[in-house]
Parts: C-alpha cells; structure tokens; sequence
C-alpha cells in the first residue's frame, strides 16, 4: 500500500518508465518485520529521500533494491529489470554509498578506484578517474591509502567509487553522516550537479531533515517497516502544518498524527 | 562534473568475465605488496616448518631403517601437506581481507558473480602459495632433499591437493560469509582436523581398521601414499592419483554448491551488511 493508502499496481510493463518499483515488499528477520508491505515507483531522473528513525525499514529497503538482502515477499523492479533474478542487467548500470561500507583501507585512491573502474568494465578508465579528481577535488590525495584519509575525505572517494561507473541509479545510505555541515553541503551540491548532468535517479536514506529539503523532489516516510506518508517536501510539510520536516519527522516519531499535529 | 552521456551502455554481464576476475587478483596483489608483514609470513611459517622437519629428518635417517631407506619422505610429506594448508589458507585469508575491510558489499551489489570471485581467490591462492613454497622448496636442498626430483608425478600430487585445497576453502568462506567473522577461527583450524586422517606422515595402515575407511574418503591421503610408494618404492600409483582425483571432483562441486546456498543463505539473512562478528 502507498502512504495515502491506495493499492499500486505493480505491472512488469510500467516498471520500464520507472527506476525503481518495489510492491507489497515484506522482509521478516524471525519474528521481526523489518519491512512490512511497502510499494512505491521512483520516476527516473528523480531525487528521492527515504526518511525515517533507526529500525524504520530504510536500510533494509535500500538492501532489497541492490539485492543485498533477499525479501521475504514482493517484487522490485530495477532498470526495468526485476531483482535479484536480472541482477545482472543492473547491477553494472547502479551504484551505491554507505559510511558502514568501507573500503579497503591499505589500497590507495587511485588503486580502490582502479579496481572498481575494472569491476564495474569502464571503458576510459585513466581518464575517469582523473575527472573524478576533479570533480571531487581527490588530486591531493589520490595515490595516499584509503585508511590515512580523513572522514570527510574518506566519504568523497566512496562517492567517487560510486560515480565511477557513471550509474543511472545511484543509492546512498547517509551520504553526510559524521560530516562537519561545510563537506556535507560540498556532497549534496555535487550530488545535485550529478543528477542534473547526468539524469540519473537518487535515492537516498537520511536522517538529515535539511539534506533531504534541500535535495529531494519527494520524501518517502517510514517507520516501524510501513510507508507513514509519500509526498514533496512541501506537500507533506502543509498536511503536517509544519514549517520544516524536521518537525514533520518528529511528529511521526512521537506518533502525532497528521490532523492531530498543530 | 561534465555532461558526458548517462552511464556506460548497458555492458553485458553474462558469462564469466576474465576482466572482472583480473580486477579482483589486481585488488589482493595490491594488497600483498602494500603489506610486509603479510609478506614475511608467507615465506616465514613454510621457512621454519622445513628446517625444524629438515633436522628431524636427518636424525632419524641416522638412526632408523626404514627413513634411512626412504630418504626425503618426512621432508616431503612436510612440503606436501604445507601446500594443502598454505593452498587453502592462501584462498581464505584473501577472502578474509575483504570481511576485515568490510568491503563485501561493495562487491556483492557490483557486476562481479560468486564464481569470478572464487577464481580470483583460486589464482591467488596459485600465487601466495608460489611465494611460500619455491623458497620452502629450496631450503630443503640444504637437508640433501631435491623436492623437484620427484619429477612429472609432482604436477599430479601438486593438482590433487590443491583442489582439495580450494574445497575446503570455499566451505569455510562460505560458512564465514554466513555466519560472520565470528566463524573466522574455522578458516585455521579445519585443515589440522584432517590432519591425523590424511595420513601424511604414515601409512594408512597405521591407523584402526575403521578409520582407515575415513581416511580414504579424503584425497590427500592417496597423494601422501602415493608419494611414499614413489620415495621408497620408485614406484608411481596412478590408480591412487585417479581415486584422489574422482574424489576431488566430487568435494569441489559440493562445495561450491554449498557456498551458493550459504551465500543465498546470507543474502536472505541481511549478513552481508553486517560482515562483523
């Protein structure tokens, strides 16, 4: 069920024109759902955030989408190719950033970037990577390892690996997270600039209520596993009557309703 | 950024990718060249191994019949069972590199398939083993054993055991992948269960009747017999190195199957996330 509460209906053919249709997904860990019934379609080219406390479901969305974690019910579509069966035909065309996903720290940048490029087959790999240093301001450090770099440069190299093959979707667990407020606006304008070049669709899971106002075209609420509301970041900032969606997330989080919050 | 055309076309991912496997023996080559210390102890533990077994071999062949007769079994049982234990060790602990890194689900959601990683482990293994043992081989020369005497039958003894090597390398990734670093202790201690079975520096007939029935379910117990009947008897048992290699067949594909399922296993249980203990 989407969070007004109406059925989408999941059709193979419709996923095509979306970059991510996920219907009735349900993870269960033994007797906990994780993720219980949750439908939504991203429009390509669209920059979503995933809102949501610890233990909402966001992470394990997130998962299911790249496959990491097998659902125990529903269907996702990615690409227009369903996953995890066609994983495959996707896999190559997305990537994804996390600060809990580190890597490998005695490499160098340019090394993890080159064995990155190589996994993903990038064809112009020298000079990609070179772009990426660039765009992404890695030449002072591109041939020091991973593990010598500070946090903030640590995050700019795991977004370069994950630009490095030019995804059309581009999945990001807290792309900001521990970062002081200069470095994270540095990755969000990047970020936009990214999309907007490139036409690439964004999902991204946050507990940032300013990173997610200033990037997203839509917010997706969870909590406790369920889809709490699915709108713009105004749309849901007036049903709420609230000025910011930081007072949005705390409402859902003390469960005031919408009619019930001032 | 520049505005260059959206992705890569979509690059096909069928078949097995010689570029991707290449990538992953670049990543751990890196890692191996970043590192001494990891270095030093491929070439350290097979160094000691051979002088400790070296100077027990020449006392006792001063000493005892039988070792007098068969000169070089003990030392190159030693060599032998090290490239079982380095082989498979080789194969995990590149396979641990990426759990310590926590960078296993950078891999599992990019292009590469379980079976391309598992080669890039299996060449690696190929080549940690060559940094440990050509020195460990030489070495023995210094105890009045030439290792390369053994001649063609070495290539068949060297193929049997590091099948078995990669076997059970790929259960233990496979278990570790499941059930996290937590399970880690397995990658070392596995191979030394086999140990006593495999008969490495005795002959099966050692061991009680019932057991010896156990010890011919596991194929380096026929390279070591075979080794033993080529030392002492200069005679070379293809039948031995036929069984040993019927059984290997047998013990790669299950354990390949059995990382599928452990990986299917891990995917299902979100514990490719997690990696930790």
């Amino acid at each position: 069920m989407s969070a007004d509460g109406t059925a989408l209906t999941f059709s193979p053919a419709s996923a095509g024109s979306a970059a991510i249709e996920v219907a009735d997904l349900v993870k269960l860990y033994k007797a906990t759902r994780a993720v219980d019934g949750v439908s939504f379609r991203i429009a390509r080219g669209s920059i979503t955030g995933l809102l949501g406390g610890n233990g909402a479901g966001k992470t394990t969305t997130i998962a299911m989408i790249m496959g990491l974690v097998l659902p125990t019910s529903g269907r996702i579509h990615v690409l227009g190719h369903s996953m995890p069966g066609h994983a495959a035909s996707v896999l190559g065309r997305m990537n994804f950033e996390s600060p809990y996903v580190e890597m490998p720290m005695r490499l160098t940048v340019r090394q993890n970037l080159t064995i990155f490029g190589r996994l993903y087959a990038v064809a112009d790999l020298r000079e990609r990577i070179a772009q990426l240093a660039a765009d992404l301001d890695l030449g002072d450090f591109l041939d020091r390892a991973n593990g010598k770099l500070s946090a903030g440069q640590k995050t700019r190299v795991a977004l370069a690996k994950a630009l490095i093959n030019r995804p059309e979707l581009l999945l990001l667990d807290e792309p900001t997270a521990s970062l002081d407020p200069d470095t994270a606006d540095w990755i969000r304008r990047h970020l936009e600039i990214y999309r907007k070049t490139h036409g690439a669709t964004i999902l991204l899971a946050s507990h940032n209520m300013l990173e997610v106002e200033r990037l997203c075209d839509r917010v997706i609420i969870m909590k406790r596993g369920r889809i709490e509301d699915d709108d713009s970041p105004d749309g849901i900032m007036a049903r709420y009557n609230r000025t910011t969606l930081e007072e949005v997330f705390l409402d859902v989080a003390r469960g005031r309703t919408r009619q019930s919050a001032p | 950024m520049n505005g260059d055309a959206v992705s890569e076309p979509a690059v096909a991912h069928t078949g097995i990718s010689p570029h991707r496997i290449g990538a992953m023996v670049q990543r751990y080559w890196y890692l191996l060249m970043s590192s001494w210390p990891r270095l030093l102890e491929l070439i350290y533990w097979p160094a000691l191994q051979i002088i400790t077994w070296g100077f027990l071999q020449n006392f006792i062949s001063e000493n005892a019949g039988f070792f007098a007769r068969a000169g070089g079994t003990l030392i190159g049982a030693v060599i032998l069972w090290d490239i079982l234990f380095r082989g498979q060790l080789g194969f995990s602990i590149s396979f641990l590199e990426e759990m310590w890194a926590r960078n296993l689900a950078n891999l599992m959601m990019s292009p590469l398939k379980p079976i391309e990683f598992l080669i890039s482990l299996m060449i690696m293994s190929l080549l940690r083993l060559a940094i440990g043992v050509i020195p460990m081989t030489l070495l023995a020369f210094f105890f009045g054993f030439n290792f390369y005497s053994i001649g063609l039958p070495l290539i068949v003894f060297f193929c049997n055991l590091i099948f078995t090597s990669w076997s059970i390398g790929i259960f233990v990734s496979g278990l570790v992948l499941r059930n996290g670093l937590g399970a880690e202790s397995i990658v070392w201690t596995l191979m030394f269960g086999i140990l006593p079975l495999a008969c490495i520096y005795y002959p099966v007939t050692v061991l009680p009747h019932w057991l010896q029935y156990v010890a011919w379910s596991l194929p380096p117990t026929y390279v070591f017999e075979g080794m033993r009947a080529l030392l002492s008897n200069h005679m070379f048992r293809a039948d031995l190195m036929i069984e040993a290699f019927a059984i290997n067949v047998v013990l790669f594909a299950a354990s390949f199957a059995i990382f599928l399922a452990l990986l299917r296993s891990a995917r299902r249980h979100g514990a490719l996330l997690q990696g930790g203990e």
